[in-house]
């Protein structure tokens, strides 16, 4: 079992496929996408992906809006946000908009891997707490 | 953009000296020069006229009432001895006054009522011989058939001659009445003593140079010329006065120019049926001495009043022009420096399209790597006996590239846009941050710059691009001072009270005295012409100025200079607008670029 679902969105080919090949040899199962909305097909289409890795900057959707629309869809997915370079005001606006974290390229393998490794954790205590809150209600309804 | 402008004269070497600005000031003095003086000359030079006819009238008139007054005196004499001698002759027989003693008693009679007038007496037959005789001189039997005088006289009841030596050989003239005895006829003649009548003329003297005379028509003087010399000239002027102006009493005007130049007025008034002619003369200049001290006083205060316009004229529009010199140069400096900003930022978006472009061609290169790295991991490579320099090449490109990643991140940090929002920052991390981006540059000039910050620095609540701005421009300024020599640059913080101090000092050559009060003026600068605007120091001065804070500057030649920055610590204000939900991650994301 792989540590985590992860979906890799970025427009650089060349960069999907070196991450893919370092993530995966890091016990990551990568799903990869190369525009914004090959992304969110590839969310509906596996379910199980909990954590996306965004570039920001692609042609047509950008990070920021494809990054609103996981949120829309898929509350519970974390993003992690990739960029060039950093600024105040993208950063404050990807968190804004419920991104997990933020990181500048070229970024350092392993400190992504710690990112994505506490998204996911994150995530599946959502899910857990989200189960629980069920179980709770389905036993209280049964109480 | 706030500048202080502290010192405007600061702005010496103004290129005043260009043929624009040369003929704008030839202008503007001959306009001032020529608004001025014009009326002024037209409105002195019209009255001065005026002045001058109406003056001259009324000393016209005034000379012609006291020339007309004189030749009354003067007719009034001549009646009066006439009477005197008429009155004689009717009075006494011709025996009577043929006695030498009788007449010696008339005489006296007639002395004491006129006191010397009389010089003599005598009585003349029809022959000319003087029968009797009282005067002076021993004329007694003298013999006057011959004489001119005698002549006329015989012919005419009543006699006036003209002035004559006669046998005394003093210039005399003589009354006389012919009276008739025994059907022949005879004279009594008086001659009236010269002086007393030459007083009547003399004491009509005015100023310096107006005297009277009297001419008779040969033009001969009939009183003593103590002014005109004889020169035959005055014979013309009995028919000169003639040609003169006649005023409706009688008297005649004439202003006349010697050849010398000299002007002359003359009044004239006939005497004795037009034989004799009295004339005053005077020097118009003396004459007119009024007038012309009028008009050398106005003309001396025009002369003076020109001058001092002149001078205005040409102080005022100088300055003027140094003025719009001034404003011309700041305007270009303004231009030049819109030029620079519009370059500045446009380099700057160039420069971040670039970082932007290579940053992520270097980010694959680093993933490559790494997963070249990766793969040596595999059991069949750990073999390989080229491992360790496998390992050392990968490590270098990973070293490598994270410097190209500091580059790109510093290009692209400093070509944003200038924000001057107020964020809370940490000075020593941008402090960090500035001596970063002028490392490269500081190795280039062989310089060293050591950082020695306090710990423990309170957050400030700043902008930090202009906080940036500032110590970019100081450490910038440190560098080019030391040029290329080499040297150190301090950067020191630490609190000092309720401020923070940011210290930057150089061991470059230091500021001359002259230059250190100016350095903060806009505009100053010592790099040359195109390199520097001479506007670093003066915006820093304003952004320190516009956060309550100062900057100032010490310097010793040959040692080096410091320029101290002071920033009061504001208390924490907590009713900042918006969210500010994470600061700390706010402060991560634009600060700490090395994660």
């Amino acid at each position: 079992m792989s540590i985590a679902n992860v979906l890799l969105v970025d427009d650089e080919r060349p960069f999907v496929e070196t991450m893919t090949k370092r993530l995966t040899k890091r016990d990551l199962d990568i799903t990869t996408a190369f525009s914004g909305k090959e992304g969110l097909d590839q969310l509906d289409a596996k379910p199980n992906l909990e954590v996306v890795i965004l570039d920001v900057k692609m042609p047509e959707m950008d990070g920021i809006e494809t990054l609103q629309r996981i949120k829309s869809r898929f509350p519970l997915v974390e993003v992690i946000m990739l960029t060039g370079h950093a600024t105040v005001e993208s950063g404050i606006e990807g968190m804004k908009l419920g991104a997990f974290d933020y990181l500048m390229k070229p970024c350092d393998i392993d400190v992504l891997l710690e990112k994505v490794e506490e998204a996911a954790a994150k995530k599946r205590k959502h899910e857990e707490k989200i189960v629980e809150a069920r179980m709770k209600e389905i036993t209280s309804r049964r109480a | 953009m706030k500048i202080k402008l502290k010192n405007s004269a600061s702005m010496e070497s103004r290129p005043i000296d260009t043929p624009f600005y040369q003929s704008f000031s030839r202008r503007m003095v001959l306009i001032l020069i020529l608004v001025s003086f014009t009326p002024m000359v037209l409105v002195s030079g019209i009255i001065l006229d005026e002045f001058r006819i109406s003056y001259r009238e009324k000393i016209h008139a005034h000379l012609a009432e006291l020339v007309l007054k004189h030749k009354q005196n003067i007719d009034a004499f001549l009646d009066e001895k006439m009477g005197d001698i008429r009155f004689v002759a009717a009075s006494f027989t011709f025996e009577e006054l043929a006695d030498d003693l009788f007449l010696d008693r008339v005489l006296e009679n007639l002395r004491r009522e006129e006191s010397t007038v009389f010089e003599d007496l005598g009585v003349i037959n029809e022959q000319g011989r003087q029968l009797s005789y009282v005067g002076p001189y021993q004329l007694k039997q003298a013999v006057y058939a011959d004489a001119d005088w005698f002549q006329q006289a015989i012919k005419t009841p009543y006699y006036i001659s003209e002035v004559f030596l006669g046998l005394r050989g003093k210039p005399h003239f003589i009354v006389s009445v012919r009276g008739r005895h025994e059907g022949k006829y005879w004279l009594l003649r008086a001659t009236i003593d010269f002086d007393s009548f030459n007083s009547l003329v003399e004491n009509l003297r005015i100023g310096r140079t107006g005297f009277a005379l009297i001419l008779n028509r040969e033009g001969e003087f009939q009183t003593k010329s103590t002014f005109i010399a004889e020169n035959g000239e005055e014979k013309d002027l009995y028919q000169l006065i003639k040609r003169g102006e006649r005023r409706s009493n009688g008297v005649y005007i004439l202003e006349r120019t010697m050849d010398t130049g000299q002007e002359d007025i003359y009044v004239g008034a006939f005497l004795k049926d037009e034989d004799w002619l009295l004339i005053y003369q005077q020097d118009a200049a003396d004459a007119f001495s009024d007038l012309r001290r009028a008009q050398g006083i106005a003309i001396l205060i025009i002369l003076m009043g020109g001058l001092a316009m002149v001078v205005t004229a040409l102080i005022l529009s100088k300055k003027m022009v140094r003025q719009v010199a001034e404003l011309d140069q700041e305007k270009e400096m303004m231009n030049e420096q819109i030029i620079e900003t519009g370059k500045l930022a446009s380099v700057g978006e160039l420069a971040a399209g670039v970082a932007h472009e290579i940053n992520n061609p270097v980010a694959i290169m680093v993933e490559e790597a790494g997963w070249i790295e990766d793969l040596l991991e595999e059991d069949d490579l750990k073999e390989s006996e080229n491992l360790s320099e496998f390992r050392r090449a990968l490590n270098q490109i990973h070293v490598q590239g994270k410097r190209c990643k500091e580059i790109t991140h510093k290009l692209l940090s400093f070509a944003r846009k200038t924000d001057s929002r107020i964020h809370e920052i940490e000075l020593n991390e941008l402090v960090e941050e500035v001596v970063g981006l002028s490392a490269q540059q500081a190795r280039y000039n062989n310089v060293e710059i050591r950082v020695h910050l306090q710990e423990q620095l309170p957050p400030m609540r700043m902008s930090p691009t202009e906080v940036q701005q500032v110590l970019l421009n100081l450490i910038n300024n440190a560098l080019y001072a030391m040029d290329g020599r080499g040297g150190v640059i301090d950067v020191y913080t630490r609190r000092k009270e309720e401020n923070v101090v940011i210290e930057v000092s150089d061991t470059g050559p230091g500021i001359p005295e002259s230059n250190l009060a100016r350095i903060f003026d806009p505009f100053f600068t010592t790099k040359p012409v195109g390199k520097g605007s001479g506007l670093g120091l003066s915006i820093c001065y304003g952004i320190i100025k516009k956060m309550d804070g100062d900057i100032d500057v010490r310097s010793v030649v040959g040692e080096g200079t410091t320029f101290t920055v002071r920033i009061p610590i504001k208390p924490d204000r907590t009713d900042t607008p918006g969210p500010r939900t994470e600061p700390e991650t706010e402060a991560e994301a634009e600060f700490s670029p090395t994660d």
